[in-house]
C-alpha cells in the first residue's frame, strides 16, 4: 500500500487547512470531519487528485445525535481508492432544524439512491439532488423515522425497566 | 374520442403519447422478488424505466437499535436470503472486530467453508434463473438438487435452512458433525459434474448467447460510478474483490483467482458467476485439507465473556452461570467505537457500519446493501433494449428483494 493515511491527511490539510478537523483512525480507517459547506469540495478534490484517486463511493448514511446542539445530524461518507486499496470516512455535521448539505450526485451516480435513503430516514436535504423523494417508506409519511425521537417501543410501557434493560423511551 | 364520463383517471398526456406504460412488477414472476418497474415502451423497445423499491421494507436498522448484538444476527438473515450465512458471518465479524476478538484458525476455515457454500448456492440460483428466463428450465432443475444439498449442510451445522442464524459472536454454536463433513465431501465430489453439465447445456448454447450477449452492458467506469460491486463489477472488468482487497476470516491463506469479464453484459455476468463457483469449490477443498492438520474440537474462541458457555457448565459452575446470564440478558460489556467492516457477499460488497456508544445495542447500524446501490443503474442498462432483454438483464443483476429494502 503506497498511499498511507498520514499522506492523505497531509495532502488534505495542505489543501483545506482548518476546514477539516477531528482526524482519527478508528480500526485503521482514516476518519475526519469537514465543515458543512465543504463536503462536495473535499470529495471533488479526493476524486480529482492524481495521487488520492478516491473514485468509488462505498456508502452514504447519517447518524442522529440529539444531544449535539446545532449539529444534530451527521452525514457519513465512506470512500474507497481501488488503486491503492485505501478507504476513508468523511463526516459532515448539520443542524437538524435546517439539514442542508450538498449532493454528491454530480460525482457519483450511486449517490442518487443513497442520498434518497438518507433523506427518507433522517430528512437530510441534499441540495442539488435531481430527485429527492422518499425511497423505502411510503410517500405520505410526514416524519423521518430513524431520528432518535422516535423510539422503537412504546415509551409508556412500565413492564420493562429501562435502567436495567437498556436504552429506553427517553431517547 | 374521450368521453367526459369515463371513470378511469389517466395521467396527463397519456392518450396523446405514442408509447405504452407497462408495469413490470411488483408481483410479476420475472422480477423474482417484490419490486416494481414502470417501463415506458415503444412497441417492444424500452424508452425509459422507473424503479420503485421498498415493498418489503422492514426497518432493520431501526430494530437493531433496540436489540442486543447477538439478536441482530437473525435480522441479517433476511437481507440477502439466498446466501444468509454470508450476512450472518459478516455481522458477527463486525462485532468481533469491534470487540477485538481473534478467532482460532479452525473457526476461520469453517466459516470460509460455510461462506463459500453460500456463495455457490447464491450464484447457482442466479445463473440457473438466467437460463429459466431465456427459456431453458432443464439446467435449473439440475442445479437445484445441489442447492438442496447445501441447505442440508446448513441444517447439519445450525439446524435451519433458509434463514440460518449460523455462527455466534466468538465462533460457532456447535461443532460440525461428522455427517456435515460427509455431506460437504459429497458435495465436492458430485457438484463439479453437475456444474459441468449445466455449463455444457447453457454456456455455448446459441439461443442463450443471442439472448444475453451485448444485453445490459455497462462500462467499467460507469459501473464504478454506479457503485457496482461483486460479480457485476467484475464482469465489467474491474478486479475488485473484498476477499482479496481486505482479507477477513483467513482468506489470505487460500489460493484462488478473481474471474473478470470484459464487456459487463449479461453473458459476462453469467460467466463470472460460473467461474466463481469453480473458485469456491477449490477454496472449500483447500479449507477441508487445512482442517485435517488442526485439532478437531475447536469451534469457538476462548472468550467466555462473549461466547455462551456449555449448558452443563451453566448448571454446575458459578462463573459459567454468570456469563450465561449476562450474555442472554445482553449485558456483555461492549466498548464504544465506530467500525466499518465489509465482506464479499454473493452479489457485492456487503458492509456493516456500526457505531457503539457502549450500550447493550448499537447506537447506529447501517447495512451497505450491494444490490440496493447497483439497482439504480437498471434504467440505464435497459434503455433502448427490447422488453425481453429487460427481463434477462434484471435476473442477471442478482437482485434480492430482501436486500434491496432491508
Amino acid at each position: 500500500m503506497s498511499l498511507t493515511n498520514e499522506r492523505i491527511q497531509q495532502r488534505l490539510t495542505e489543501k483545506f487547512g482548518d476546514v477539516l478537523t477531528g482526524f482519527e483512525e478508528p480500526f485503521g480507517l482514516l476518519t475526519f470531519t469537514a465543515q458543512k459547506d465543504y463536503n462536495l469540495k473535499v470529495m471533488q478534490f479526493l476524486f480529482d487528485d492524481e495521487e488520492l484517486r478516491f473514485r468509488f463511493l462505498t456508502d452514504i448514511t447519517a447518524v442522529h445525535y440529539p444531544e449535539r446542539k446545532n449539529e444534530e445530524l451527521c452525514v457519513v461518507y465512506h470512500l474507497h481508492n481501488f488503486v491503492d486499496n485505501v478507504r476513508l470516512r468523511l463526516k459532515v455535521y448539520t443542524p437538524v432544524a435546517a439539514p442542508k448539505v450538498f449532493t454528491a450526485t454530480s460525482l457519483y451516480e450511486s449517490a442518487n439512491w443513497m442520498e434518497r435513503e438518507t433523506y427518507d430516514f433522517f430528512g437530510v436535504d441534499f441540495v442539488g439532488h435531481p430527485n429527492l423523494i422518499r425511497i423505502l417508506n411510503v410517500d405520505e409519511m410526514t416524519y423521518f423515522p430513524m431520528r432518535k425521537e422516535f423510539p422503537l417501543e412504546d415509551p409508556m410501557r412500565t413492564d420493562k425497566d429501562d435502567e436495567m434493560f437498556g436504552r429506553g423511551g427517553h431517547l | 374520442m374521450l368521453d367526459q364520463k369515463q371513470h378511469v383517471k389517466l395521467p396527463e398526456g397519456s392518450i396523446e403519447k405514442n408509447t405504452t406504460t407497462l408495469n413490470l412488477g411488483p408481483t410479476h414472476p420475472a422480477t423474482h422478488g417484490v419490486f416494481q418497474n414502470i417501463l415506458e415502451i415503444d412497441g417492444e423497445k424500452v424508452v425509459s424505466a422507473v424503479s420503485t423499491v421498498g415493498y418489503i421494507h422492514r426497518a432493520f436498522e431501526k430494530i437493531a437499535e433496540r436489540r442486543p448484538y447477538y439478536q441482530i444476527t437473525p435480522l441479517t438473515d433476511r437481507l440477502n436470503y439466498c446466501s444468509a450465512p454470508i450476512n450472518n458471518m459478516g455481522w458477527i465479524m463486525t462485532v468481533e472486530k469491534l470487540l477485538g476478538l481473534e478467532m482460532p484458525k479452525r473457526v476461520d476455515y469453517l466459516r470460509v467453508i460455510i461462506m463459500e457454500l453460500a456463495r455457490i448456492a447464491d450464484h447457482l440460483i442466479c445463473s440457473a434463473v438466467m437460463g429459466v428466463d431465456t427459456g431453458a428450465l432443464t439446467g435449473f432443475v439440475y442445479l437445484m438438487t445441489y442447492r438442496e444439498l447445501i441447505y442440508e449442510i446448513y441444517e447439519e451445522v445450525c439446524g435451519s435452512r433458509l434463514t440460518t442464524n449460523i455462527g455466534r459472536i466468538g465462533g460457532f454454536e456447535r461443532n460440525f458433525t461428522p455427517a456435515a463433513f460427509e455431506k460437504i465431501e459429497r458435495f465436492l465430489k458430485e457438484y463439479p459434474a453437475a456444474l459441468t453439465e449445466f455449463e455444457t447445456l447453457l454456456t455455448r448454447n446459441r439461443i442463450f448467447m443471442e439472448r444475453t450477449q451485448g444485453v445490459g452492458a455497462i462500462s467499467a467506469e460507469r459501473a464504478m460510478s454506479y457503485g457496482f460491486t461483486g460479480p457485476n463489477l467484475r464482469a465489467a472488468g474491474v478486479d475488485y474483490d473484498v476477499r482479496i482487497a481486505n482479507p477477513y476470516s483467513s482468506y489470505q491463506d487460500f489460493d484462488f483467482s478473481i474471474p473478470v469479464g470484459t464487456t459487463g453484459d449479461c453473458y459476462d455476468r453469467y460467466q463470472v458467476r460460473n467461474a466463481e463457483m469453480w473458485e469456491s469449490i477449490s477454496i472449500i477443498r483447500q479449507a477441508m485439507d487445512k482442517l485435517k492438520g488442526l485439532p478437531d474440537d475447536v469451534y469457538h474462541a476462548d472468550v467466555p465473556a462473549y461466547y455462551l458457555p456449555e449448558k452443563k457448565d451453566v448448571y454446575t459452575k458459578m462463573e459459567a452461570l454468570i456469563y450465561h446470564f449476562k450474555i442472554v440478558m445482553g449485558e456483555t460489556e461492549i466498548l464504544p467505537g465506530e467500525v466499518y467492516n465489509a465482506v464479499e457477499g454473493a452479489n457485492g460488497e456487503l458492509g456493516f457500519y456500526l457505531i457503539s456508544d457502549g450500550g447493550r445495542s448499537p447506537y447506529r447500524l447501517h447495512f451497505r446493501r450491494p444490490c440496493f446501490i447497483y439497482y439504480q443503474a437498471y434504467a440505464e442498462l435497459v434503455k433502448g433494449a427490447m422488453l425481453s432483454d429487460a427481463i434477462v438483464c434484471m435476473s442477471s443483476l442478482n437482485l434480492i428483494a430482501g436486500e434491496l429494502d432491508a
